[in-house]
């Protein structure tokens, strides 16, 4: 939290020589904490001043990069409790885990279908962040093995979830040249994990049963000199998780607590428990198994609850062609919010039949939405029809309406005299039936 | 040094709710359920008691319906040609409350009539104990042609009437009124619209303790932002003490998310996917879990097996941490 003005004055000389332009220290102070002017317009300020003023202005949550050839993982510098006051940042990462009691070819199958997969979700690809090598067998040749197994079929950022020094040490050991993430310091090994990461320059969890050991840890292990640090408050239920969750987001936000104020991580046991860690604050979230039916709406719902809500995604508007239609092929209408226009893309696109998609400008709201709003009516179909010069494209001249404005099939064929307007199903799961049935 | 905990202290706190009556009460139900009475945000134990768990309803129709999925149509079987099965289908499968959906036509696309309408209430009465919402086809004339009926063969049953919308509303209200009903009010995703729709009711004289607001929700991957923001606003401001927002929210995840194509379609869908029924089913839970998580007092569900899964989940959100 930065801090006030009359706080920030108290660390100035108090001289008010206006070097800094402004009649008074305090003048200047109250333009600092506007963040309006530079520190720096100040030549006399103090050393330990400054060192002061720095940390306030540091970010409440740290953000902390997992990092390795090619790709990075952010969690972290999150403002607000909930999105609809500003916005939720930096996704959290969503890693696999892997077992090294696992044979190498067993991990390097399973890690390759996870690291390739990918997922199209309105126009967006979506795809998993990483994978979390876990020393379940105890040995430390084991665990650089299945390390080492893992690297080879994939290039994206580890966590390695290794409490015994000694097993960490030969994972990390396996690695060169990137950040990942080490699992877990706690009241028991913090002194040699910390030391193992700030050696190794990795990132390092915390694990305690209670905030107050788990700040505790963190400003020792501060003390060492590791800094990016993250939190596992160790919940065994969805209440708690929420509570300490909810706790530790409270202490960084609102009383800037810098001992609390990391990213979290969360090693889910059900859907259920990964559902809240996407909504509810969590930075790295380590899944059980890769199983696409389940990655595919986490992945989902992380995209969505992560939108700004001042800023619906949309697509151009523009007369789109799918499947290299024909000039005897039908023009359907929609608007240009993502969602919308990929529903009926992706149906029409995979139903194999060509058609011309015209895409309104409605101002990124949905076929219903935009209707309600006076953004998607007769007019602007026309308009659009005329601006994306739809008639030029077909000899045959049908429009094609969603179901769900049927209503405004009327008004479209005054607007558009020499046009056949059509109303089409309600839902685009629905469109190539129409096509067969209705259009021929 | 022992960290202070910031807590919240609200001055505002969301109205309780019972839906059902036993006959001790004049109604047939075998148990009530009563939601809402909250007096912090969801789940904060550490902050204040909470009163009620949400619940799960699960929805059922008069008829066979034309557009569910096949998956849900293979999970129910026989029992959707007859809603009494249905019913008592659904209280096996471990639901809260029934909703009973009614059909805008019946199969061979004549209008649902008022008299196959009351009938098919009074088969669910007789063959669940549990409390009912019974909810209109969404067209004004034939809702109100076929609740009103409904609502004066089962006085005093405390059923839920639904779904009052700012177009339509006046009817179900004075009938839920005029009989001991209760009411649920749909407003699209906006704390103003849901605010509006609640003071018309209210206006009208409906005692407060007898209304569910709906804010509508849309399905993962189709809008769930908005709902899940529009629900933590409501929540914001029934704490903080707006009157008008103190109702226990009710959503519908179960029809929303059985209408996607991810829950739909099987065949010819990316193979990135995975496989349909699990993804249908998480699709449902994962929807819910997320609503859950903003403040739903009750989830309306469509398949049996989701049911189980919501269910564990608010039994471990409800579990006191010990810290507490
Ligand atoms: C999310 C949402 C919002 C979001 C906006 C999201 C957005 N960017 O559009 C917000 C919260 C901002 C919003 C606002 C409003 N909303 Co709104 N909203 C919804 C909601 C919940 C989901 C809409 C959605 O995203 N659907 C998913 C998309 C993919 O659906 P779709 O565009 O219809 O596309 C499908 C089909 O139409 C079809 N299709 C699309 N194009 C084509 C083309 C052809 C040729 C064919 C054949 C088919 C086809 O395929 C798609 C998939 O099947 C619906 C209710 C619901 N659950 O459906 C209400 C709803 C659409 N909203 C409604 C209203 C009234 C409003 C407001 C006017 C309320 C207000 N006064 O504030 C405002 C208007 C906006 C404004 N003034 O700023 C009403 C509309 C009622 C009506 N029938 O008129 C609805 C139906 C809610 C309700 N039941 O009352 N809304
Ligand atoms: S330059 Fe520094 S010391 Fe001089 S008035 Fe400005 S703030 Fe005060």
């Amino acid at each position: 939290m930065a801090l006030s003005g009359i706080q920030i004055y108290k660390l100035l000389p108090q001289t008010n020589c206006k070097e800094c332009g402004f009649p008074t220290c305090l003048a200047f102070a109250m333009k600092l904490a506007a963040k309006q002017v530079e520190l720096a317009s100040c030549p006399y300020v103090s050393e330990e001043s400054k060192s002061q003023l720095a940390e306030s202005s540091a970010p409440p949550i740290r953000l902390v990069t997992l990092k390795s050839d090619g790709y990075e993982v952010k969690a972290g510098n999150e403002v607000v409790l909930f999105r609809h006051e500003k916005t939720f940042y930096h996704k959290p990462g969503l890693f696999i885990r892997v077992s090294d009691k696992q044979d190498a070819a067993e991990i390097k199958a399973g890690v390759e279908l996870a690291d390739q997969y990918l997922v199209n979700y309105v126009g967006i690809e979506l795809a998993v962040d990483g994978f979390a090598v876990a020393a379940d067998s105890g040995s430390a040749q084991a665990f650089a093995s299945a390390v080492q197994a893992v690297r080879a079929a994939s290039q994206r950022p580890l966590i390695l979830l290794a409490s015994d020094p000694a097993v960490a040490q030969a994972g990390l050991n396996a690695l060169s040249d990137e950040t990942a993430l080490l699992y877990a310091a706690d009241a028991g090994n913090w002194e040699a994990m910390a030391d193992l990461a700030k050696a190794q320059k990795a990132a390092l969890a915390v694990r305690a049963e209670t905030l107050d050991e788990l700040a505790d840890l963190t400003e020792k292990i501060k003390a060492k000199g590791v800094e990016d640090l993250v939190l596992d408050p160790a919940a065994e239920s969805l209440s708690k998780s929420l509570m300490l969750e909810t706790q530790i987001r409270r202490l960084a936000l609102k009383k800037n607590f810098r001992a609390l104020g990391y990213p979290t991580i969360r090693l889910p046991r059900n859907s259920a428990e990964a559902v809240q860690a996407i909504t509810k604050y969590t930075g790295f979230i380590v899944l059980d198994a890769f199983s696409p039916e389940l990655v595919y709406p986490l992945l989902v719902l992380r995209q969505n609850i992560y939108t700004d809500p001042q800023k619906p995604i949309q697509v151009q508007p523009g007369l789109y062609e799918i499947n290299k239609p024909g000039p005897e092929e039908p023009v359907l209408v929609t608007t240009n919010f993502s969602i919308t226009y990929f529903s009926v893309a992706n149906e029409v696109e995979s139903s194999g039949l060509p058609a011309w998609l015209l895409v309104t400008d409605a101002e990124g709201m949905s076929v219903l939405t935009a209707w309600a709003a006076g953004k998607f009516d007769a007019e602007r179909i026309a308009k659009a029809v005329k601006e994306f010069k739809a008639a030029d494209k077909v000899t045959r001249r049908r429009v094609v309406l969603p179901g769900h404005v049927a209503v405004l099939s009327g008004e479209l064929e005054a607007e558009l005299p020499d046009w056949e307007v059509r109303v089409g199903p309600r839902e685009a799961v629905d469109i190539p039936k129409f096509f067969k049935q209705v259009l021929g | 040094m022992p960290i202070e905990i910031p807590k919240e202290q609200w001055p505002g706190s969301v109205r309780t709710v019972t839906i059902g009556a036993t006959s001790a009460n004049g109604g047939s139900r075998s148990q009530v359920v009563t939601v809402g009475g909250e007096t912090a945000l969801p789940f904060m134990h550490f902050e204040s008691q909470v009163p009620n768990p949400p619940k799960v309803a699960l929805e059922i129709k008069d008829r066979r319906p034309d557009d569910w999925s096949p998956l849900l149509l293979e999970t129910w079987r026989d029992v959707v040609d007859d809603p009494s099965l249905w019913a008592k289908a659904a209280e096996a499968a471990g639901a809260d409350l029934i909703v009973l959906a009614l059909s805008p036509t019946d199969a061979d696309g004549n209008p649902t009539t008022p008299d196959q309408t009351v009938k098919s209430v009074k088969d669910v009465l007789a063959a669940s104990g549990l409390p009912l919402l019974v909810f209109g086809a969404g067209q004004a004339d034939l809702d109100n042609a076929l609740l009103v009926p409904v609502a004066e063969a089962t006085k005093g049953e405390r059923i839920v009437l639904g779904i009052c919308e700012d177009k339509n509303y006046r009817t179900i209200v004075a009938t839920a009124m005029a009989n001991d009903h209760l009411v649920t009010a749909r407003s699209p995703m906006d704390v103003n619209l849901a605010k509006q729709l609640n003071i018309l009711i209210s206006d009208m004289g409906m005692p407060l303790d007898r209304i569910l607001m709906d804010p509508t929700t849309g399905a993962l991957g189709y809008g769930i932002e908005y709902g899940f923001s529009a629900m933590e606003r409501l929540r914001l401001a029934a704490l903080q003490g707006d009157s008008m927002t103190q109702f226990p929210m009710i959503v519908t995840p179960g029809f929303e998310t059985w209408k996607t194509k991810e829950s739909k379609v099987g065949e010819g869908v990316p193979e990135a996917w995975g496989d349909w029924l699990q993804r249908a089913i998480n699709w449902e839970v994962l929807t819910t879990v997320t609503l859950l998580e903003s403040g739903a007092d009750i989830v309306v569900l469509r398949h049996p097996e989701s049911v189980g899964q919501v269910k564990a989940a608010i039994a471990d959100l409800m579990a006191v941490p010990e810290t507490a």
